[in-house]
């Protein structure tokens, strides 16, 4: 079996700890939570840290509440835990439709959302879905608090704006009325990463879209913001030509790489086919919501 | 390090190097090498057990961090020689051949019913879609698993009738 | 004196769904205990004392020439023992090994490597972790040469020699041209026909991935001489006869015990370097070693299946079908290790005519190296019938595409009828028995053929994609007669042996080896329908090559026609002089005697008897024998196949496409097998199942492909997809009964034939799917959503 190099241990037991053992161990620290990015990459030896830091015991960066206008989730909240909240899944559906085709159900048990969104994958689920409902991040260091953006968030692939001796510890996201969200993801089978998948979100006001929030996984270097289809959705009634409108700025504005997964042609199509299909799905729990 | 983790009831206590996968720790320490490990990269689900009661992938967590948790493994469902409905519907439904996924299915299998002991054939196949088992296509093991519902469902009424 | 009736068991001839028979039936496995209390002894569970860890270093390059190999830094390890390169083989003459084909592998790389994830160096330390670290501390200097990916351009003339080791080998070219059936004949045919289709049809390279890799643990005591082995693999005795041949020693001081296995699908048939290694690493070290590959060395590197390139042509006259031609480039990759029997250098291929009365057919196969992994091995096929299967029921369907036919009516017109039985097809085999029209039949009552395409027609009106795909196979599997079969010399037949003890019970030993087939539970059943001893007394033995006797091993579904032929024939003879016993008992003459499960009788006076227990006692007693009778009531045999058994069967899959994203949901999957008699229903089911979702994965997402510079893309499961529980639908099995009339129990092998016949339906359905709408009229394996969205742009390429 594939094992990985040596390395030291240490469990956190407060997210001052976490900071601290970070900044002792240097640039060959990293966080461990969930561990199904970084074990794997470690047995591969593609990643070889020297310094461990496991989260896993700080339950204080468990939870999912609504705090006012935004609904807060503790960086170690498990996958299994987002699929399951019911509060999420009436706020925010496009939870549970991603983490139903995030990995399989014994990896939820273990991966989190702050993992997820650290390891910065651009196939990956959860940083579009924060993107799409205009989440920020919260990033802890020795010196204090910053709150990003999910537009700052993504440096680059598998970068994100967490420094050394950082730590992401809560994602908000701000609720607002007349919100309808969805995830749509194409996949080679069940519990593959995505050939393409689409986060969408739109805020109904009067009948018209007042704002929408759309990313794209896996057709590009990192999630992908479609701008340009958000800024063609704004104050205009939803429509499914409107949808499919969006649908072909998403396949214009996204730059897939060809792979095993599918050549550039069909990633672009599927843009497009899931952007229409997400904004549809949002659109109809959108305006769901505002008969409720 | 020390590591001390509870399996099976059991307190096993070893120095380990941080690096040992969590499915070494039970298959050498204990010596259980009822659970194994069929890929590297947490695909295949054969060396799932429970930790909480929750179905977790040994393969992919180091044992530095089951310490302080319980661990469970197929060798702990069959009690005071009473077989778990799980093992017992595998056996009826014939959900094994060559038995090297059946660990991590009944593990699986088992965490799926304490949560929902009334589980769909939908249900049944999302809870056990991180598992692959090459030999028996899945029918038998999604009828195994229902097969212990019901019986697991009647055990419980007779009890309280 | 005893009347020989049991109180407390029938004797009468249980039902075949009988919970608890004596004989055929639905008995639940005996070897299931072990397993499901997690207590079944594969490979990696085993521990032997002082035992050492080996890990193999493997080429980054699918081409490259060995400037050197530094082992000092991985030597200066603490842990580690030993490092293991060509140069140490060399000087222990096992550099190279011959393969199944009568070729040669390096067993580790000296002069060059020849493809990604060849053996260049084994470290052998205390532990696997550090053996896994040392392999980062060997530094290997290579000289990167172009590859040979492409099956189709290995044999261009600037195409680099990747065989270079071999004398006089001046191209790509892995074997001569090999043909089957008459050429003439078939042109005869074609020009005969008023319909004709082509196709190229590429069967791509898959790999069998048994759950549980490859690995073995090699024990050599040096002050013995024994070599004891501890392998999972499909053919130990055969394994013994190689390693004696390889490595020079007494084949009767090597032992191997195959314990539980993991799966083996044909993957485990191969003798592989990571052995060898493992075996000399034990003599140089003196201690134990084990070697284990992890999954994308088992991926990349140990025998993959099929890569077929094939052109086919068919024709029809008057709605029937009459000939086939077809030309294939058999992509055997680096060394042709291909599993199949020595006679037959493309297998089973020319099984090609299918269930079809053809007037000709013509078969050529060549073979090429490429810079890939060695193979091919059957995965779970016997010997390349699953290529032939899938390109002629394709075939079928494109001829019946081209005649505007019903694909269900064009193979009912052109089967081979029931009164043709034994059958000698254009190719030369003779088919043993069968009706394909009602076995075709009971698959279109099953799945509601007229009803699913009234459902089709009305879901294409509405824009849905809804395809109905069919294949019927017959396979030719139990190789084999000894007069046309062997490997490496060796006759592809197999021993019984049966021990009957005092007390009644039996041990019997069989030469095949389970890999979760159910041997232990219905070879007991077979001694139990021929002896009348309840299966739980007759104990299976079988995976050790010290308590079993020779044969060739499982694989090409041969265990129940050639093993299990051989415990019939065995418990025959016990129940032959158990009546010579029982005359002497019963004081009558052995033809007076009538025999019924489990006890001799006087013919005329029923309760005169005994039971086949007493007979046993009597047979070790001090009792009365016939005369010159020696004690005991034990026999052997060597079974020798007089022919293939001819199972088939035939298969609908009804597949939904979703219109925009391609992507391929099999809904239902409906197959109806006759494999003639069952011993025990519940386990051929269990077969079929696993062969369905087999095919599943091979027509949807199993693949192993390579980019231009031959890097394997698919080496670990992220990459080579197989199907969960959510991809495989509720599969629908139906049965009929065609008895095999010369297998002693009627029994036909199975274990292959849902692998074999279920790729070919469910890509006739997606065809079937596409036809009308986009016009599709081919796609090659497997239909993933892009490559069917592809298709569906008028734009199907073959896989890379």
């Amino acid at each position: 079996m594939q094992t990985p190099a040596a390395f030291d241990y240490e469990r956190a037991t407060s997210v001052e700890g976490v900071i601290a053992s970070l900044q002792r161990g240097g640039a060959g620290a990293r966080v461990i939570a969930g561990g199904h990015s970084l074990l794997p990459m470690m047995k591969l030896r593609l990643a070889n840290p020297t310094h461990l830091v496991d989260i896993n015991d700080l339950k204080e960066l468990q939870y999912i509440r609504e705090d006012g206008s935004e609904i807060r989730i503790g960086a170690l909240t498990r996958h299994v835990d987002l699929e399951k909240s019911e509060l999420l899944a009436r706020r925010f559906p496009i939870f549970r439709d991603a983490e139903t085709v995030i990995a399989d159900p014994v990896v939820r048990n273990r991966g989190t959302i702050g993992g997820s969104l650290c390891q910065a994958d651009a196939s990956e689920d959860l940083s579009a879905v924060c993107s799409a409902l205009k989440a920020s991040v919260v990033i802890r260091g020795a010196t204090g608090e910053r709150i990003v953006s999910m537009e700052d968030f993504h440096v680059g692939p598998y970068t994100t704006a967490v420094g050394d001796a950082e730590l992401l510890t809560e994602i908000r996201i701000p609720v607002r009325a007349g919100c309808g969200s969805a995830h749509e993801k194409v996949e080679r089978r069940a519990g593959d990463w995505a050939i393409a998948a689409t986060s969408a979100a739109v805020w109904l006001e009067g009948g018209a879209i007042a704002q929408a929030g759309i990313a794209l996984s896996a057709v590009g270097l990192t999630t992908i913001h479609l701008t340009r289809a958000e800024e063609l959705l704004r104050g205009k009634a939803p429509t499914q030509e409107l949808f499919a409108e969006a649908g072909e700025l998403a396949s214009a504005d996204c730059s897939p790489t060809a792979d095993g997964r599918g050549p550039v042609d069909y990633k672009r199509h599927l843009a497009g086919v899931l952007t229409a299909r997400a904004l549809a799905r949002a659109s109809a729990r959108a305006q769901d919501q505002g008969v409720a | 390090m020390n590591v001390t983790i509870d399996i099976n009831g059991e307190t096993v206590s070893r120095e380990i190097e941080p690096r040992l996968l969590l499915v070494h720790f039970i298959r050498d320490t204990p010596g259980l090498t009822g659970t194994h490990w069929g890929c590297d990269t947490s695909n295949c689900g054969a060396c799932v057990v429970l930790l909480d009661g929750s179905p977790v992938k040994s393969c992919t967590m180091l044992a530095a961090m089951a310490e302080g948790h319980e661990i469970r493994t197929v060798e702990s469902l069959e009690r005071d020689g009473d077989l778990d409905p799980v093992q017992q519907g595998f056996h009826e439904l014939h959900a094994l051949q060559c038995g090297f996924c059946t660990p991590g299915m009944m593990m699986t299998a088992r965490g799926l019913l304490d949560e929902n002991p009334d589980p769909t054939e939908a249900e049944i196949r999302t809870a056990i879609s991180g598992g692959i088992c090459r030999c028996t296509g899945y029918k038998n093991i999604v009828a195994a698993i229902r097969w212990a519902a019901d019986h697991e469902a009647a055990a419980k009424q007779g009890v309280s009738a | 004196m005893s009347t020989g009736v049991r109180d407390t068991v029938e004797v009468n001839l249980p039902s075949r769904d009988h919970e608890r028979p004596i004989g055929f039936g639905r008995l639940k496995r005996k070897e299931d205990a072990r397993f499901i209390r997690g207590k079944g002894t594969y490979l990696d569970d085993i521990r032997l004392p002082g035992m050492v860890h080996g890990a193999m270093l493997r080429s980054p390059f699918a081409h490259a020439r060995i400037v050197s190999i530094d082992t000092s830094r991985a030597l200066a390890h603490p842990n580690v023992a030993a490092v293991i390169t060509a140069k140490d083989l060399e000087t222990l003459g096992l550099a190279w090994m011959p393969t199944i084909s009568y070729d040669t592998q390096a067993v580790l790389a000296g002069d060059k490597v020849r493809f990604q994830g060849q053996e260049v160096a084994f470290v052998i330390a205390t532990d696997e972790y550090s053996a896994n670290d040392a392999l980062s501390l060997i530094d290997v200097e290579y000289e990167p040469l172009p590859a040979v990916v492409n099956a189709r351009k290995a044999l261009d003339p600037d195409a680099p020699l990747i065989r270079d080791d071999k004398a006089g080998q001046r191209d790509n070219l892995a074997s001569p041209l090999w043909e089957a059936g008459d050429q003439e004949a078939t042109d005869r045919a074609f020009a005969e026909a008023d319909t004709v289709v082509t196709r190229d049809i590429i069967y791509p390279r898959c790999h069998p991935a048994p759950l549980e890799t490859c690995g073995m643990i090699a024990d050599f005591n040096p002050e013995t001489g024994q070599l004891d082995i501890y392998n999972g693999n499909q053919a130990p005795h055969a394994h013994r006869t190689v390693y004696a041949h390889v490595a020079g020693l007494a084949e009767h001081m090597i032992r191997i015990r195959c314990q539980d296995i993991g799966g083996g699908f044909g993957n485990k048939v191969p003798v592989y370097p990571g052995y060898v290694c493992a075996i000399a690493g034990s003599i140089v070290a003196g201690v134990p070693v084990k070697w284990v590959e992890n999954r994308t060395e088992n991926l990349v590197s140990t025998g993959f299946a099929r890569d077929y390139v094939m052109h086919a042509e068919m024709c029809s006259k008057d709605g029937k079908i009459t000939g086939l031609r077809v030309d294939v480039i058999a992509d055997h990759g680096a060394f042709d290790s291909t599993a199949q029997p020595t006679k037959f250098p493309a297998g089973f291929f020319h099984i090609v005519c299918g269930s079809y009365d053809l007037q000709a057919s013509h078969v050529q196969v060549k073979a090429v190296y490429t810079n890939k992994a060695p193979g091919g091995v059957a995965y779970r096929c016997s010997f390349r019938i699953t290529e032939a299967v899938y390109l002629v029921e394709r075939m079928v369907d494109a001829l019946a595409l081209e005649m505007k036919a019903d694909p269900i009516e064009l193979r009912m017109r052109s089967f081979i009828a029931p009164e043709q039985f034994p059958y000698e097809t254009t190719t030369g085999w003779t088919y043993d028995s069968g009706n394909y029209a009602e076995t075709m039949r009971v698959a279109m009552d099953i799945a509601g053929y007229e009803e699913l395409r009234r459902e089709q027609a009305e879901k294409r009106a509405r824009g849905e994609l809804m395809g109905i795909g069919v294949s019927f196979f017959t396979e030719g599997v139990g190789a084999g007669p000894r007069k046309h079969m062997d490997i490496l010399g060796l006759a592809m037949n197999d021993g019984a042996d049966l021990r009957i003890h005092p007390s009644g019970k039996a041990v019997v030993s069989i030469s095949a080896q389970t890999q979760g087939q159910g041997h232990e539970t219905t070879f007991a059943q077979i001694v139990a329908e021929e002896l009348g001893i309840p299966p739980e007394d007759v104990e299976v033995r079988h995976g050790d090559t010290d308590r079993s006797p020779y044969g060739l091993g499982t694989y090409g579904s041969r265990s129940t026609p050639v093993s299990g032929g051989a415990v019939a024939i065995v418990s025959r003879k016990v129940r032959d002089k158990a009546r010579l016993i029982a005359s002497t008992m019963l004081e009558a003459r052995p033809e007076d005697l009538a025999w019924e499960k489990g006890r001799w009788y006087v013919k005329g006076d029923p309760a005169k008897g005994v039971l086949i227990e007493e007979i046993a006692e009597r047979a070790y007693s001090g009792g009365e024998l016939p005369e010159g009778m020696e004690g005991g009531l034990d026999a052997q045999v060597i079974y020798d196949p007089p022919n293939l058994t001819y199972p088939y069967g035939a298969y609908i899959a009804v597949v939904d496409i979703d219109p925009d994203t391609a992507e391929v949901k099999v809904r239902r999957f409906i197959a109806v097998d006759d494999c003639g008699v069952r011993i025990n229903p519940m386990v051929v089911e269990g077969q079929i199942h696993g062969g369905l979702a087999e095919g599943v994965g091979i027509a949807l997402m199993e693949v192993i492909t390579f980019d231009d510079e031959g890097n394997c893309l698919n080496s670990s499961f992220m990459d080579y997809l197989i199907p969960t529980a959510l991809e495989c639908p509720d599969f629908e099995l139906g049965e009929t009964v065609t008895p095999c009339p010369h297998h002693p129990l009627g029994a036909k092998g199975v274990g292959e034939s849902p692998n074999v016949g279920s790729p070919p339906a469910i890509v006739n359905a997606v065809i079937d799917a596409l036809h009308v709408t986009h016009g599709v009229d081919h796609i090659d394996m497997p239909c993933t959503p892009a490559r069917v969205w592809a298709a569906m742009q008028g734009r199907a390429e073959p896989p890379q």
